[in-house]
């Protein structure tokens, strides 16, 4: 008998399209009676679905009521501002991503991109009219110009994050303005709709990730007075359903305040919802801090870095890699809860507050359904683009692999 | 209770603390170290002279670990006195950055940081502590890392290399730090038997090119070739220390016959 030794490569798969169909859904009678009945309820279902969203639906409740869903009551003469400042975003978002060379944030920069090109198409037929449409679609592909041109002339890192830093309070100066008689102001009470329910999201990501972080770290320090309340912290606001904590961050803080102080409504909603999402990102960080071998830490200690040094380099890179699944998911239940807001008696109408105004429209009485399947196909659209970011980024820092 | 115990395990050390002359590195005077109620280190006093290779060996939950860990502080004595290059270890933090810089350390499980490419887990240290340039130090790191020959791994993550690879570039992190005493805790029991020589022919290098070792290791054909001295530990204490002709010639201790014994079959 003679010894192999050449390498055989694997058997081919010699499945065909009709031998997966019978393995996969006719294998047996009864698997092909499911197969028939559930298939042919799913049809059926969405042939009805259609024809009702082409015959019955009364669209026009979105199209008419557009401006309201996209910024509220934001001054209607101000709403340039608005588009704006959201070209000033798109080229930011643009540049970044080119400059940043991650798989993740080309896939933000698309999803702005290609958001802003599907209400764009909804605008040309709507009471924002075909002006604002057609600005809407060019800052769609402005991203995508400004994403190649960075491409060419990739920025350093440091001057991205200069840019962000000076971009944004001067984009919320922009939106509030300043006075008569150069930018009238337009109260934060008055701002909704999308433009609301983005910034609440974005802020309390970005503001309540570093919070968490720090907490995370401070509920596992070795100094016992940090320990105890980063401890207390997170358990007192985990405790707490966040349509709590909103309404004291709206009513009760400015009863609470010295007179003189007055915090605006969306920085009110925006603290309650940093605040909140704070707790759950450090317990989602802790575990990955938990997650860290002893040894890393011994190792890191044992070339002399210092405390600040062996978390910035080691422990919390390892740690955040590991928990990126559970904080997208997160803060994808973050962009939700921001329609928390409007029940709680903020005064401000995020997208799912300014549907329900919307709704008792007495012209628009019984369109509900057409309002709510707008506002989650919008809700769908921005945690789909979060989790499918959120899969590149898992990628490119090899979760698992490494 | 810690009074007691002191007495109830002392034993005549093979060198009195007075000996100790200018010439020693590290100068350990009866430490004592604790885990709970364990007593784990019960008056350890060992001098290092500058150069000096010592090979401590003995069985498992001897303590001779946690001796070699208490030399760089990632365990805290909590009784007597270790000096190492005349800084003593206290809690003051300057004097364990200080001493820390000046060891270097290799683990059982190598301890590479996963996240890092080998260049970077060499650099790590000479950049953030040292404050040494980018290039400076990847240019000492591409150095060692050809010392302990493997030059062609840099760009490579720990878990793209072969057990016996993450320990010599685990070497070269700990040599990057230019340290003046390198500690290896049985560097070669997680590894591969056809990897073992690899590194052991990096440490082999390393002690002829002058430098303070202390190891904790089984490799007996190691110690025998390389070791100054050797220290049997067991229980806490030093039952015998001498040169390797005395440890596997003639042993004054009958735990040393019986362990040896045990060890080359």
């Amino acid at each position: 008998m003679s010894v192999r030794t050449e390498h055989l490569p694997p058997p081919v798969s010699t499945i065909g399209r009709r031998a997966w169909l019978r393995q996969n859904l006719f294998s047996s009678w009864l698997s092909s009676l499911i197969t028939i009945v559930l298939g042919g309820a799913i049809v059926l279902l969405v042939l009805l679905f259609l024809e009702w969203a082409v015959t019955d639906a009364r669209w026009g409740v979105v199209t008419t009521n557009f401006r309201l869903f996209l910024i509220g009551q934001y001054t209607a003469d101000a709403a340039w501002r608005v588009w704006l400042a959201l070209m000033v975003v798109s080229v930011l978002t643009g540049v970044s991503a080119a400059s940043t060379a991650s798989r993740a944030t080309r896939t933000l920069a698309i999803g702005l991109a290609a958001g802003q090109l599907l209400l764009s198409l909804i605008a040309l037929f709507s009471d924002l009219g075909p002006l604002v449409g057609a600005a809407l679609a060019f800052n769609g592909a402005l991203v995508l110009a400004a994403y190649f041109g960075g491409l060419r002339f990739p920025f350093r890192g440091r001057i991205r994050t200069i840019a962000w830093v000076v971009a944004v309070p001067a984009l919320f100066v922009l939106l509030q303005g300043i006075g008569r008689p150069l930018l009238p102001v337009v109260p934060t009470n008055l701002w909704g709709g999308l433009l609301l329910t983005f910034l609440l999201s974005v802020g309390g990501i970005v503001l309540s990730f570093p919070v968490g972080v720090l907490l995370a770290l401070g509920r596992r320090s070795e100094l016992p007075v940090v320990r105890l309340l980063s401890t207390i912290y997170i358990e007192v606001i985990r405790g707490v359903p966040l349509v709590t904590l909103l309404f004291i961050a709206a009513i009760m803080l400015p009863l609470v305040l010295p007179g003189g102080i007055r915090i605006e409504h969306v920085f009110r909603a925006l603290a309650g919802i940093t605040l909140f999402s704070a707790a759950y990102v450090a317990e989602n960080v802790r575990g990955g801090l938990q997650a860290i071998p002893s040894g890393q830490i011994e190792a890191a200690n044992a070339i002399g870095l210092n405390a600040y040094q062996r978390n910035r380099y080691i422990v919390l890179p390892q740690a955040l890699r590991s928990v990126i699944p559970a904080n997208v998911g997160l803060f994808i239940s973050l962009l939700k809860d921001t329609t928390l807001v409007a029940i709680a008696g903020t005064g401000l109408l995020e997208l799912l507050g300014i549907g329900r105004a919307v709704v008792a429209q007495p012209a628009w009485i019984g369109a509900q359904l057409e309002v709510y399947i707008f506002i989650s196909a919008v809700f769908f659209f921005l945690c789909y683009v979060m989790s499918q970011a959120s899969y590149r980024l898992e990628e490119q820092m090899g979760v698992g692999k490494r | 209770m810690t009074d007691e115990a002191r007495t109830a395990t002392a034993t005549a050390p093979q060198d009195s603390p007075d000996k100790a002359a200018g010439d020693d590195i590290i100068v350990c005077r009866d430490v004592h170290k604790w885990f709970g109620q364990l007593h784990v280190l019960r008056g350890i006093d060992m001098n290092v002279k500058s150069g000096e290779v010592v090979v401590i060996f003995g069985p498992s939950g001897s303590g001779k670990s946690t001796f070699i860990r208490t030399i760089n502080r990632l365990e805290e004595h909590q009784r007597g006195q270790i000096i190492v290059d005349g800084i003593e270890l206290t809690n003051d933090i300057r004097n364990i950055a200080a001493i820390r810089s000046e060891i270097g350390m290799v683990f059982q499980s190598f301890n590479l940081f996963p996240h890092l490419t080998a260049l970077e887990n060499i650099t790590l240290g000479p950049i953030r502590v040292r404050k040494w340039s980018k290039d400076k130090a990847e240019q000492t790191a591409m150095e060692l890392l050809s010392r302990v020959g493997c030059p062609e791994q840099a760009k490579k993550y720990p878990a793209q290399l072969s057990g016996g690879q993450q320990q010599r570039v685990a070497i070269a992190r700990a040599l990057a730090m230019r340290p003046k005493i390198m500690l290896f805790d049985e560097p070669t029991s997680a590894l591969d038997p056809e990897m073992i020589s690899e590194v052991l022919d990096v440490m082999r290098e390393l002690a002829g090119s002058g430098m303070t070792m202390i190891c904790v290791t089984h490799e007996m054909g190691f110690a025998r070739a390389v070791a100054n001295r050797m220290v049997l530990f067991d229980e806490g204490v030093i039952v015998e220390e001498g040169p390797p002709s005395q440890i596997f010639g003639e042993p004054e201790q009958e735990r040393t016959k019986q362990f040896l014994s045990q060890i080359l079959h």
